[in-house]
């Protein structure tokens, strides 16, 4: 339909340049420049590589995005841009790029929340978000639980991480087994072919008396660094697939679990799972197992809709235009911890839409 | 013709228009802090000010730093975006260069910019438009022999007394300054660089060391 919103989204919270289009809930281009390889020798993403990458990139990465898209410039409807949260410099990047390209073209400038792009990625593969959404958030920076019932408005963490990131540890337990970086598809990969009940690690924070949504890694990755290392004191060979399909079971049965329960307290029946991690495939299938013998809708974006890119960053500055939320000030600034509950960066003269109908207390457990 | 100037290689976020003959606006504020939130509110009043609006403008050109890479990528990316949007040639020039043009000295001198870590960015130039040695960062005792004698211009050189005790105006650079060189130079036929930032340093990035055994020995 051409009276749907045709919105541009930039995004630099981390190592990826992205650029995406949509058209309402249609994808038209998704153009990525990673900077992943300049990282991989340092074993993790640094984040001044990372900005110097996005600043070389992303002129490049616009003009892609348009050609593949087929669209002028001109008849962009908005410019979204990832606010925070991320690296302060990269983001910084972005920002600066989305101000000046929607300046200079006369368009709106929407400053978005990366978690929440994250979640309405998915109306680019299954339509409309149902409201309420249940959203399990996975990647090498984020762990979080979050409830939706109006992704442009309303955003409530159930839980988070309170030390790693679920692909923090993939990465950890990658470099551990000399796996290299970045870790999840690796032990993904070495997990197929591992007997994921070969060695009991510790599941985190699922005790009786344990936040209930809470996430901790932490402990799993010290317990699995430990168990290779004796392995290797005793001048034993390191089972490297039951290493890797153990610890990603520990992983995953945690993460399902916790989402699961967190949908049927809440009386919601949808869950969206989103993040790099929500392309492992044990996450995707255990998801999938619990939350059919819970009665529960699984929405899972295919794997390169997951990871961080453009197109959600335009899906959400679609959902923007199209429920008339204020557009951002040119004062913008990129926020590095803008918190989950905003959703969107209005201009400070509009901050009247920024509704949030439902209470938001005990929501920061 | 219709230049639109920015630097943000320095605390300085500095924006102006100059239509060829004469600067026609112009906007600086000193905050280290928020280039990325005052440069765009800038451009947008400088441009008010002048009664025009950004698609007039044709051409761009925008401080190359050498400076603090997170402020200075804002004004690059800025350059680099506005061209891309508007379809018009941007071009860079050095940041110490443009501080040279406005010194308020003739003959040879210093232009020190700060490059924190105890460090400076600087070049020596021969005359307001004849920059000598490349741009570099260094400690101020270590060019303290290369410099001295020399009267020095920027806010570098007044946060180091000792290496640079004859400082000149100006502290901060300007647009107004940048613009008019950078209009003097194109109307001399000549090419101005590739506006790409000056880092000078290498990313600090340090390589993880090997995995680290967790298990006390
Ligand atoms: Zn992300």
């Amino acid at each position: 339909m051409a009276d749907e919103p045709l919105v541009l989204g930039i995004e630099t919270s981390c190592d990826e340049t992205g650029v995406g289009i949509v058209r309402g809930h249609t994808l038209l281009a998704d153009a990525i420049a990673s900077s992943v390889d300049e990282h991989a020798r340092f074993g993790g993403v640094v984040p001044e590589v990372a900005s110097r990458a996005h600043l070389e990139a992303m002129v490049p990465t616009i003009d892609r995005a348009l050609k593949e898209a087929g669209v002028s410039a001109r008849d962009l409807d908005g410019i979204a841009v990832t606010a925070g949260p991320g690296l302060a410099g990269a983001l910084l990047v972005g920002v600066s790029a989305a101000k000046a390209y929607a300046y200079a073209l006369g368009k709106p400038l929407y400053g978005v929340n990366h978690l929440a792009s994250h979640i309405c990625v998915d109306q680019l593969e299954h339509g409309a978000l149902p409201e309420p959404t249940m959203a399990l958030l996975v990647s090498g920076g984020h762990s979080s639980l979050l409830l939706s019932t109006d992704i442009t408005a309303d955003v409530r963490p159930m839980g988070s991480t309170i030390d790693d990131a679920a692909g923090e540890a993939f990465d950890k337990i990658a470099r551990v087994l000399n796996l290299g970086f970045p870790g999840g598809p690796v032990i993904d990969r070495y997990a197929k072919e591992g007997d994921p009940d070969a060695i009991a690690f510790p599941r985190g924070l699922t005790g009786p008396r344990d936040p209930i949504y809470d996430f901790s890694f932490s402990g799993l990755k010290t317990a699995v660094a430990r168990w290779i290392e004796a392995k290797r004191a005793a001048g034993e060979e390191v089972p490297v697939r039951d290493v890797a399909a153990s610890f990603q079971e520990a992983v995953v049965d945690v993460l399902t679990r916790k989402a699961v329960r967190a949908c049927k307290d809440e009386g919601v029946d949808h869950l969206m799972i989103g993040g790099g991690v929500a392309a492992n495939s044990r996450l995707r299938a255990l998801a999938q197992e619990r939350c059919e013998a819970a009665g529960i809708r699984l929405r899972v974006p295919r794997p390169k809709l997951c990871t961080d890119n453009g197109a959600m960053v335009a899906a959400l500055g679609a959902e923007m235009v199209a429920r008339n939320r204020a557009a951002s000030d040119w004062d913008l600034s990129a926020d590095s911890s803008l918190p989950v509950t905003d959703p969107h960066v209005p201009g400070a003269s509009h901050t009247h839409d920024h509704v949030h109908e439902v209470s938001k207390e005990n929501l920061y457990s | 013709m219709l230049l639109l100037a920015l630097d943000t290689a320095t605390p300085a976020v500095t924006v102006a228009l100059h239509d060829g003959t004469d600067v026609v606006a112009a906007s600086s504020q000193v905050d280290a802090r928020r280039h990325g939130e005052l440069l765009l509110p800038a451009v947008d009043r400088v441009l008010a000010e002048a009664g025009t609006r950004l698609d007039a403008v044709t051409a761009i050109v925008v401080g190359t730093g050498p400076g603090p890479y997170t402020g200075l990528r804002v004004g690059l990316m800025t350059a680099d975006t506005f061209g891309l949007a508007l379809g018009v040639p941007v071009h860079g020039l050095c940041t110490l260069d443009a501080l040279a043009y406005a010194a308020d000295v003739e003959g040879p001198f210093v232009v020190a910019t700060d490059a924190r870590r105890k460090e400076v960015y600087w070049a020596r130039y021969a005359d307001p438009r004849t920059r000598v040695t490349d741009p570099a960062v260094d400690r101020p005792a270590e060019i303290a022999e290369a410099v001295a004698g020399l009267p020095a211009v920027g806010a570098g050189a007044l946060l180091y007394p000792d290496t640079f005790p004859d400082v000149r105006a100006p502290e901060h650079v300007t647009a107004a300054a940048l613009a008019s060189l950078a209009a003097e130079r194109l109307a001399a036929g000549a090419e101005l660089q590739a506006p790409r930032p000056l880092y000078l340093r290498r990313p600090d990035a340090q390589v993880p060391k090997n995995y680290k055994v967790v298990t006390p020995k």
